[in-house]
């Protein structure tokens, strides 16, 4: 499948990364000559077979509903790239969401 | 032209767990930001998210509540967007396989109709961060607590059923009465944990279409929502009237002092969230015995409450709604009249009376008054033995309510007990009467009026001590010998 | 007495008889890590107060006689995404150069609590995402073999192989630990999914991912194992106490015969034309050893395999699209100097904290996972997946265990310049252990050209004991082999 340029930057956009005209060529080029190939998963005989959605035949894994304190404030916002009053602090918010 | 409207609802309840969904951080609300955090909570790389039994305890509770199906099978699924109160760029919910499918909630509308609104689905999912905004324009910034990020968070969807602004109101404040009945959340919208987005459209009368969605958000009490929706439903018929139907779905906020909704964002086609089932987290596999047992559990509610009060205490339909509505209240007098052999109706009235007067002045529940039910029990049999008056009893209620005290503790302790001794009380009576010529004067003479002054005036010399009763008996013996 | 090439066993009798400290043995493989590692580049950051502080407390539960472990006092190398409480865990990323966990990994924990020296933190590609570290922010890592090879996608094996540690601890999506371990020369176990715990390993494709041993000796990879895995209420996908490979089974020991093995050869897995003659013959005639005599090779069918390298492509690049979005420059790691406003702060950060591999994972997992694909690819994927597992559930039905190449060629050229996609295809081996979940083993089987091969040994849930039989069988008659290095 080729994966057009245009589309290439609209992945990036949906994950938030910026993309060059030289990038998105490029990205767009490589990644159609991996579809080409990872397309064939459409060509597979999965008629009626269950997609594997978990792995392991485990269900019901709970923790019970009680109380453990891990990090002290500092240790939350010690790797914080910018903080304030105990709070993390980030530019503004141009559109509430 | 008439009209019709359309509403639907999607309400958020944080559920009443001690602990987050997926982490063992404590879920308090009011604490300093960003005390209450982990690597899961704060999306660190290598955190992993375990499931919290209680809140799928709780969330299933809602949906038995709620008539709901419960879901044999279910899963988590992550919904993908970037939001800075939203830690690992994605939120773990349940897109197409949630606990609870198909429920309804009966509520009677302001016209005295009975309504069925169906409830679409409840699903679990984990509650985002708190964004402050500070500041304007450019110079504008946000800070970020992440307590709140992994809260136990419900989702209710209901069906587009509700036709009025009133009836959502209606609907949201049965919704609220019966999660917090059955313990599943505290529904404070004012600290958020009750929230509700609300998608109205309006279509002329008769139409089979229903008209261009507005999504109104952000609406923080059953006031704005009904004032929000009013506004909508008004402003929706007005383009219709107008021949100018609005052209797009639209997400809308609410301006609670202009008392106007907004345009906030076009309604993108169904934003590409790329859910995807989680891989981190086993499916459920519910069994119908585990529901039972949740369904054991259930208290009776609100609805079935008030029939039994009805039928089975005589009690009319409001004082039984009254009662029945809030389950410490009726746990109260349950409690005090499996104590008390006497009316039920007389409980009610304490009930429903001294208690929720002191009870509202005091802002306090129930179960936080010093009154217990033992004692309310053994003051009404007090009344009934004569040892009280009905007036002394409202003031031994309120220092019982104040001091936690038995009423008898308070009776001895103030003197309060009733005169009943029909000699003393006869010696009383006797000098009222010789003290009274005048109005002895007028009982004689027909004015049999009179004779409430001068019980009034037994009373007032014992103090409201004297057995009402015993004193008219004497006063009309000695008048009329 | 060359520390560096003493087994485990051997340095634990010397630790217990007081003929050296722990102390000791992590300053000689420090002074090893000066002198070789500024060459190799196989570790992101060293540790040595840490270790020495490490080494001292081992010293002091041997001088009070406490309960010690085979693993008390020995440096262990472990991977930078696995969080280290208080040391520096990059990932091997400009993203989180500077990130320190306030929290240790449950391996971690495990390691400490066995009273391992955590030594190192090795380099890899950048979150793993890779097949020969050259996605690596810090640089790649180079093969002790020759530093003009590539070591295969992780650097823990390089460092073990050159004796730079005497044992690492990895992780696996696709392939990258066994193939570093083969290129390397070292064995290197991707253990049955569940059995490890994942809890603080920086997740890149978690239904695929497993954290991993790495030792020159097979031994002393079955006891790093053994430290390793277990349950862990932290990892809801970690295999339970009772459930399959919790045995406790002896999975050391002398080598056994091959009498009664029977070991599975997939055609599928022998017939590719990029599949190296050298290295066919190499892994035959390993296969050849661990039967011996009395043991029996199967001929096998996994058809699906066409698919499978396909299906762990997609599945990969949408569990990574997804495992990397949290790196968004908000509450820790890499924020861009230059946002103005959140959604900037987003764009630039992940622009300019992640490299080209990891930004090319995201766009294809955002493409698999978008409304108009989830179908197609993501859905296909898995069933496909389901398949894989049901073929290989099949065929140990007929086998004990199966045997296939690691990889199709010895060490390629450092830097070569190869399209992502054949990138994706050195790895066409390892990833139907990762799709099933299976354990696979890495051991050497001999030299190429100067070059280690490795063999792949793979095993459901549960049959760990055999998979170390048969792997210890084969380095016993292979023997020990060491690049120059080691000696030096």
């Amino acid at each position: 499948m080729k994966l057009e340029k245009e589309k290439a930057k609209h992945l990036a956009e949906l994950a938030r990364l910026e993309v060059s005209e030289e990038e998105a060529a490029e990205f767009s080029h490589q990644l159609s000559e991996v579809l080409d190939y990872a397309g064939k998963v459409r060509e597979a005989p999965v008629e009626g077979v269950e997609p594997t959605i978990h792995l392991l035949p485990l269900t019901n894994v709970f923790r019970d509903d009680e109380v453990k304190p891990f990090l002290t404030r500092e240790e939350a916002l010690v790797n914080a790239p910018r903080r304030e009053e105990g709070f993390f602090r980030v530019p503004r918010i141009l559109e509430e969401n | 032209m008439n009209y019709e409207t359309v509403i639907g609802l999607e309400v958020h309840v944080e559920l009443k767990t001690e602990a987050k969904v997926f982490c063992g951080c404590a879920a308090r609300f009011g604490s300093e930001p960003n005390t209450h955090v982990c690597p899961g909570c704060l999306g660190m790389p290598g955190a992993l998210p375990v499931l919290n039994k209680k809140a799928v305890e709780l969330c299933i509770k809602a949906g038995l509540a709620l008539q709901c199906r419960i879901a044999p099978f279910s899963r988590f699924d992550r919904k993908q967007y970037f939001y800075p109160d939203l830690p690992q760029a994605y939120q773990i919910t349940q897109d197409d396989l949630p606990l609870c499918t198909g429920g309804k909630l009966k509520i009677v509308n302001p016209g005295g109709e009975e309504r069925i609104i169906r409830i679409n689905r409840i699903h679990l999912e984990e509650e985002a961060g708190r964004t402050y905004h500070s500041g304007i324009g450019a110079t504008g910034y946000s800070l970020l607590d992440f307590n709140r990020s992994g809260l136990a968070l419900i989702e209710i969807v209901t069906e587009p059923d509700l036709r009025s602004p009133a009836e959502a109101r209606i609907f949201l404040e049965k919704l609220q009465e019966i999660l917090r009945y059955v313990e599943v959340s505290d529904c404070k919208m004012e600290e958020g944990s009750f929230r509700c987005d609300a998608n109205i459209s309006v279509h002329p009368a008769g139409s089979q279409e229903f008209g261009r969605r507005m999504e109104l958000k952000n609406l923080n009490s059953f006031k704005a929502i009904q004032a929000a929706l009013a506004y909508e439903e008004n402003r929706l018929g007005s383009l219709l009237a107008a021949g100018t139907p609005p052209v797009q779905e639209e997400s809308r906020g609410w301006d609670e002092t202009r008392g106007m909704t907004f345009f906030m964002r076009p309604k993108e086609k169904a934003s590409d969230y790329r859910y995807f089932p989680d891989p981190d987290l086993p499916p459920l596999v519910i069994a119908e015995e585990w529901v039972e047992k949740i369904r054991e559990d259930l208290p009776e509610l609100p609805e079935e409450k008030k029939n039994r009060y009805m039928k089975e205490y005589g009690l009319s339909a409001q004082d039984a709604d009254l009662l029945g509505g809030s389950r410490e209240t009726a746990e109260f007098f349950e409690a005090t009249l499996r104590l008390y052999p006497g009316e039920a109706k007389t409980v009610a009235n304490w009930v429903m009376g001294e208690f929720a007067r002191l009870l509202n002045l005091e802002k306090l529940t129930p179960a936080q008054s010093k009154l217990k039910p033992e004692a309310l029990a053994a003051m009404l049999q007090m009344i009934d033995a004569g040892e009280i008056s009905g007036k002394i009893a409202k003031t031994v209620f309120e220092e019982m309510f104040y001091s936690g005290k038995s009423p008898r503790e308070i009776v001895e302790e103030k003197g309060l007990v009733q005169i009943s001794d029909e000699s003393q009380l006869a010696a009383l009576v006797r000098g009222i009467l010789a003290k009274h010529p005048g109005p002895v004067a007028d009982y004689r003479a027909g004015k049999t009026k009179a004779l409430g002054f001068l019980v009034g005036q037994v009373m007032k010399e014992t103090k409201g001590k004297a057995n009402p009763g015993l004193v008219n008996k004497l006063l009309r013996e000695e008048l009329e010998k | 007495m060359e520390l560096s090439t003493l087994s485990l066993k051997e340095i634990g009798d010397a630790l217990r008889k007081k003929t050296v400290s722990a102390r000791e043995i992590t300053g000689v493989f420090l002074e090893r890590i000066n002198r070789f590692n500024p060459e190799l580049n196989a570790f992101v950051t060293v540790a040595e107060e840490e270790a020495l502080a490490a080494a001292d407390e081992a010293d002091h539960r041997l001088a009070r006689g406490e309960r010690v472990t085979p693993l008390t006092g020995i440096p262990v190398a472990v991977a930078d995404t696995i969080c280290t409480k208080g040391l520096k865990t990059t990932c091997a990323s400009r993203m989180l150069a500077n990130f320190i966990p306030p929290y240790d990994a449950t391996v971690v924990s495990r390691l400490k609590e066995a009273g391992a020296v955590i030594i190192a933190k090795t380099n890899s590609d950048e979150f793993g995402a890779g097949t020969t570290t050259g996605y690596s922010a810090f640089g790649p890592v180079r093969n002790p073999w020759d530093k003009n090879r590539e070591p295969g996608g992780d650097g823990g094996a390089a460092a073990v192989a050159a004796g730079l540690a005497p044992l690492a601890v990895s992780f696996d999506t696709g392939g990258s630990l066994r193939r570093a371990a083969a290129f390397c020369g070292v064995a290197g176990l991707k253990p049955a999914y569940g059995s490890v715990s994942r809890y603080g390993l920086a997740a890149l494709a978690p239904s695929l991912e497993q954290i991993g041993p790495l030792a020159r000796r097979v031994d002393d990879l079955a006891l790093l194992y053994q430290v390793l895995a277990g349950p862990d209420p932290l990892d809801a996908t970690s295999l339970p106490a009772d459930g399959p490979g919790r045995g406790g089974e002896e999975l050391t020991g002398p080598a056994a015969s091959g009498k009664g093995l029977r070991i599975g050869l997939p055609r599928e897995y022998f017939t590719g034309d990029k599949l190296q003659a050298a290295v066919k013959e190499r892994v035959l005639a390993a296969a050849g050893i661990i039967t011996g005599e009395g043991g029996e090779q199967v001929d096998l069918t996994l058809p699906s395999t066409e698919y499978a390298l396909a299906a762990h492509i997609l599945l990969a690049a949408a569990e990574a699209s997804s495992s990397l979005a949290r790196y968004d420059g908000v509450r820790y790691g890499y924020r861009s100097p230059e946002a103005a406003d959140i959604d900037l702060l987003y764009k630039k950060t992940r622009t300019e904290g992640f490299g080209s591999e990891a930004k090319r994972r995201i766009l294809l997992g955002t493409l698999v996972l978008s409304a108009g694909s989830y179908n197609d690819y993501y859905l296909n994927a898995q069933k496909i997946r389901t398949l894989v597992i049901r073929e290989f559930a099949e065929a140990f039905t007929k086998c004990h265990l199966i045997l296939t190449p690691v990889t199709r060629e010895v060490p390629g050229r450092a830097g070569e310049e190869r399209s992502p996609l054949r990138q994706y295809q050195d790895e066409c081996y390892t990833v139907g252990a990762n799709l099933a979940g299976l354990s696979g083993l890495s051991v050497p089987c001999g030299l190429v050209d100067g070059l280690p091969v490795g063999v792949q040994l793979l095993a459901p849930a549960g049959r760990e004991a055999l998979l170390f039989q048969a792997a210890r069988t084969l380095e016993a008659a292979v023997g020990e082999f060491s690049p120059p290095i080691l000696r030096g």
